[in-house]
């Protein structure tokens, strides 16, 4: 079974606050991600690969079309989960490197990164020596463990998020520009850890800006703009 | 999270007299799930809270709750008894001003301890030590325990109130502008640390906030109101960054981003 | 026969009277719980027994006999008035032994001499509600009652033991009375709680500003509330009636001068006398003093 289908996905955006301007996103968007492929989605800025990315979490809502995922050897359609299923499906199922770190006061950076496998029930103290793992592999001085991410730079929130997405072994894992504030070092890194995921049977879609990167990680790149709205009238 | 909720709303409505309080308001509520109630002051939010947790009558509808022997009961249908026995075992109710949800004129202890004792607890020592128990996890200093909150500060005596409302394990927790008239840092807190009692203890919430950063933080669901009556809900995330309604857009547009 | 023709039989109106034995055998009917009653105005200031009077009132008959103490003893202001006003109005004979009297208006005080069947004490009762301290709404009080949720009379006790090490409660000493009403004992000492439990004697409690009266029937269970790790207990003293020897009762303190001076007498003054009488004598009677020069 293919880990992620996406079929006839089409999404507009009805701004309320500017006299309700309509402004379609993408329409028909088709593609699947079969298991230890990494499909990058192709396209210049606006052309809605990040929208595409946030309703395949579930992040965005969808005006229509599919997103089937295997889940517990059934097909779920996340486009018409409710809520709980929505989240029982980014427990076990997806995973998300959002571009930007959200970050909860007071909770460490090993605690951020350990949380998604506590959540599944793991046991605290081997989900924080496998954040503890990851950590080292990203390079993140261990001094900054302990901390909150709050106070961290860019790059270093980056890899705490990375790190987070990465602990699990959900089979579908979605990445949104994940290497955009890492030095080289860094982005050989994640380039192996994405390596290592295919190598495991994940299936992952991501956007990847650094083209270098992107060559490095992409079986297959859809691009984007095939999906553009037919501007109506 | 199990397959089974634990509260079921169905068509409730509040009128007082004319005048709309909330109506035709329809959610389920599951364990471990915490659910957002937002939109501004007269929105009918807290109507609906008061109404939820039996504080207000509603004037149509029914508010079905799992109770521990899994029996459904319609909460509007129970004696006075049951009502109170339910609010304070099964139910906790986290009000804004600490001063309503408290005794502010004896100790902290006895303030955590009330509901052990109204149970039936009668053993000083165990009572006193589920106390300082409950106030290290609510991060007040044991040497605290025999202080009365009058002399706590704000956020110290919302950590109370917390405590005071989780010391007999409730299943569902009713929160009123939790960290409303808190500064920001206390806020921070605070909300840190309900964060991690709700996830810890499974425990289902329902929130009432006009902070949607509250809102995000805290829950799993949201529902946004507005002259009374529910106009969007779903997944909070997808509401917050992906909002439909003209006023939910409005609402989310009007954070001050920092 | 009328004491005082411008009075009626103790100084009630009759229909008044039926009010109050009315409340009075509510009261009876249902231990411990208060009874709401229309308490009137009486010739003393709220706070000098107007409860206890209007309950005395409404039960003493011609052939009855009257004994009043005050904080144990028969010969204060209060208890002195109080027999004066009822030989007047009501031409009752009076009496200062505990055996004698049928009728016994108390302030504060169990006396010492075991009480017998026949026997009714009538407690006079400044604030009849145990909850009030904590919880100052009646609706919220009478709630708790009626579904004897009574987890807050704990927490009191709770607060004595946090602040003192022990229950520091000495008089007013909560009790359950028959396992379904929590009842305030009025201020008497705690000393006095277990005279209570079981007593063949039937406690009449009245409380005149707060309109309430409650009772005690005769051999009704009273128990002091407590911890199980902290039990209830009585006060101990560590020395005799300074007057009588009499041990195992309650004391008063008393002040003998200016530099430290002190004695332990009984509060029950009958209960001294008796013993008195009867040959007892403590380290500072008059009698052994003298021998002593």
């Amino acid at each position: 079974m293919t880990p992620l289908r996406v079929q006839s996905l089409a999404k507009t955006f009805t701004m309320h606050l500017r006299d309700g301007v309509v402004l379609p996103v993408v329409d028909n968007v088709d593609f699947e991600v079969a298991a230890g492929e990494c499909v990058v989605l192709g396209g210049p800025s606006g052309a809605g690969k990040s929208s595409i990315l946030k309703m395949v979490y579930g992040n965005y809502g969808v005006d229509a079309g599919h997103i089937w995922l295997t889940h517990d050897g059934a097909d779920i359609d996340l486009a018409t989960a409710d809520p709980r299923l929505v989240l029982t499906l980014r427990r076990d199922t997806i995973a998300y490197v959002s571009q930007f770190l959200r970050t909860v006061p007071r909770v460490s950076a090993l605690d951020v990164v350990a949380e998604p496998l506590v959540i599944r029930g793991a046991d605290k103290a081997e989900a924080q020596d496998r954040a503890r793992t990851l950590l080292a592999q990203l390079n993140l001085p261990e001094r900054l463990w302990s901390l909150p991410p709050a106070t961290f730079s860019g790059g270093e929130q980056q890899r705490v998020n990375i790190a987070r997405g990465f602990i699990t072994d959900h089979k579908v894992l979605l990445l949104d520009e994940p290497t955009a504030s890492l030095d080289a070092t860094n982005r050989a890194v994640v380039v192996s850890m994405i390596a290592e995921k295919k190598a495991a049977g994940t299936a992952l879609l991501g956007i990847f800006h650094d083209e270098d990167v992107r060559t490095q990680v992409a079986d297959r790149i859809v691009d984007v703009t095939a999906f553009a709205p037919r501007i109506a009238a | 999270m199990t397959d089974s909720p634990l509260l079921r709303v169905s068509n409730l409505s509040k009128y007082y007299g004319a005048r709309l309080g909330c109506t035709d308001v329809n959610f389920e509520l599951y364990p471990g799930e915490v659910l957002a109630v937002v939109g501004e002051s007269g929105s009918g939010k807290t109507t609906l809270l008061n109404c939820l947790s039996t504080n207000l009558e509603p004037t149509s509808g029914r508010a079905e709750y799992r109770m521990r022997d899994d029996v459904w009961r319609n909460i509007y249908d129970l004696s006075e008894a049951e009502r109170r026995f339910l609010m304070r075992t099964d139910w906790g109710f986290v009000h804004q001003n600490p001063a309503d949800g408290l005794r502010m004129t004896v100790s902290a202890g006895a303030n955590v301890g009330e509901r052990l004792m109204a149970i039936g607890d009668r053993h000083y020592g165990n009572i006193r030590a589920s106390a300082v128990d409950w106030l290290g996890r609510v991060e007040i200093n044991e040497d605290r325990v025999d202080d009365q909150p009058r002399s706590f500060s704000g956020g110290m005596r919302q950590r109370l109130q917390i405590a005071r409302n989780l010391v007999t394990s409730p299943r569902l927790v009713f929160m009123d502008e939790p960290t409303g008239g808190l500064d920001v840092s206390v806020q921070a807190r605070l909300l840190d640390l309900l964060r991690g009692l709700v996830g810890e203890l499974g425990l289902a919430a329902v929130i009432v906030t006009h902070d949607l950063a509250v809102a995000r933080l805290l829950s799993h669901r949201m529902m946004v109101m507005k002259d009374g009556r529910v106009i969007e809900s779903g997944l909070t995330d997808r509401v917050l960054d992906d909002p439909r309604e003209p006023y939910t857009q409005l609402l989310v547009s009007s954070i001050l981003q920092v | 026969m009328s004491a005082t023709p411008s009075y009626n039989f103790a100084y009630l109106d009759e229909q008044t009277k039926r009010m109050i034995r009315r409340a009075i055998l509510k009261a009876i009917a249902i231990p411990g719980y208060q009874v709401p009653f229309a308490s009137r105005e009486m010739p003393m200031p709220y706070g000098w027994g107007t409860g206890g009077v209007q309950v005395t009132a409404a039960i003493v008959g011609p052939t009855d006999v009257l004994k009043v103490i005050d904080q144990g003893a028969d010969d204060t202001t209060n208890a002195v008035s109080i027999r004066a006003f009822f030989a007047k109005v009501a031409n009752v004979k009076t009496t200062t032994h505990t055996g004698d009297a049928t009728i016994i208006q108390t302030r504060h005080r169990i006396p010492e001499k075991q009480l017998q069947a026949g026997q009714t004490l009538v407690y006079q009762v400044p604030i009849p509600e145990p909850l009030r301290l904590l919880e100052p709404r009646e609706t919220e009080t009478r709630v708790m009652h009626a579904l004897k949720e009574y987890g807050l009379m704990h927490v009191k006790l709770y607060e004595d033991i946090a602040t003192h090490g022990r229950i520091a409660t000495t008089y007013g000493y909560p009790v359950m009375v028959e396992d379904r009403y929590v009842m305030s004992p009025s201020p008497t000492p705690k000393f006095d709680n277990p005279k209570m439990h079981m007593s063949a004697a039937l406690q009449l409690f009245g409380a005149g500003r707060e309109m309430r009266i409650y009772a005690v029937p005769p051999f009704t269970k009273v128990v002091s509330l407590d911890f199980e790790d902290h039990p209830f207990e009585i006060q101990h003293f560590s020395e005799p009636c300074a007057l009588c020897a009499a041990t195992g009762v309650y004391l008063d303190e008393v002040i003998l001068d200016d530099h430290g001076g002190h004695m332990f007498v009984c509060s029950d003054t009958d209960n001294c006398e008796d013993r008195r009488a009867a040959g007892h004598r403590g380290a500072l009677s008059g009698e052994v003093l003298e021998a002593a020069e």
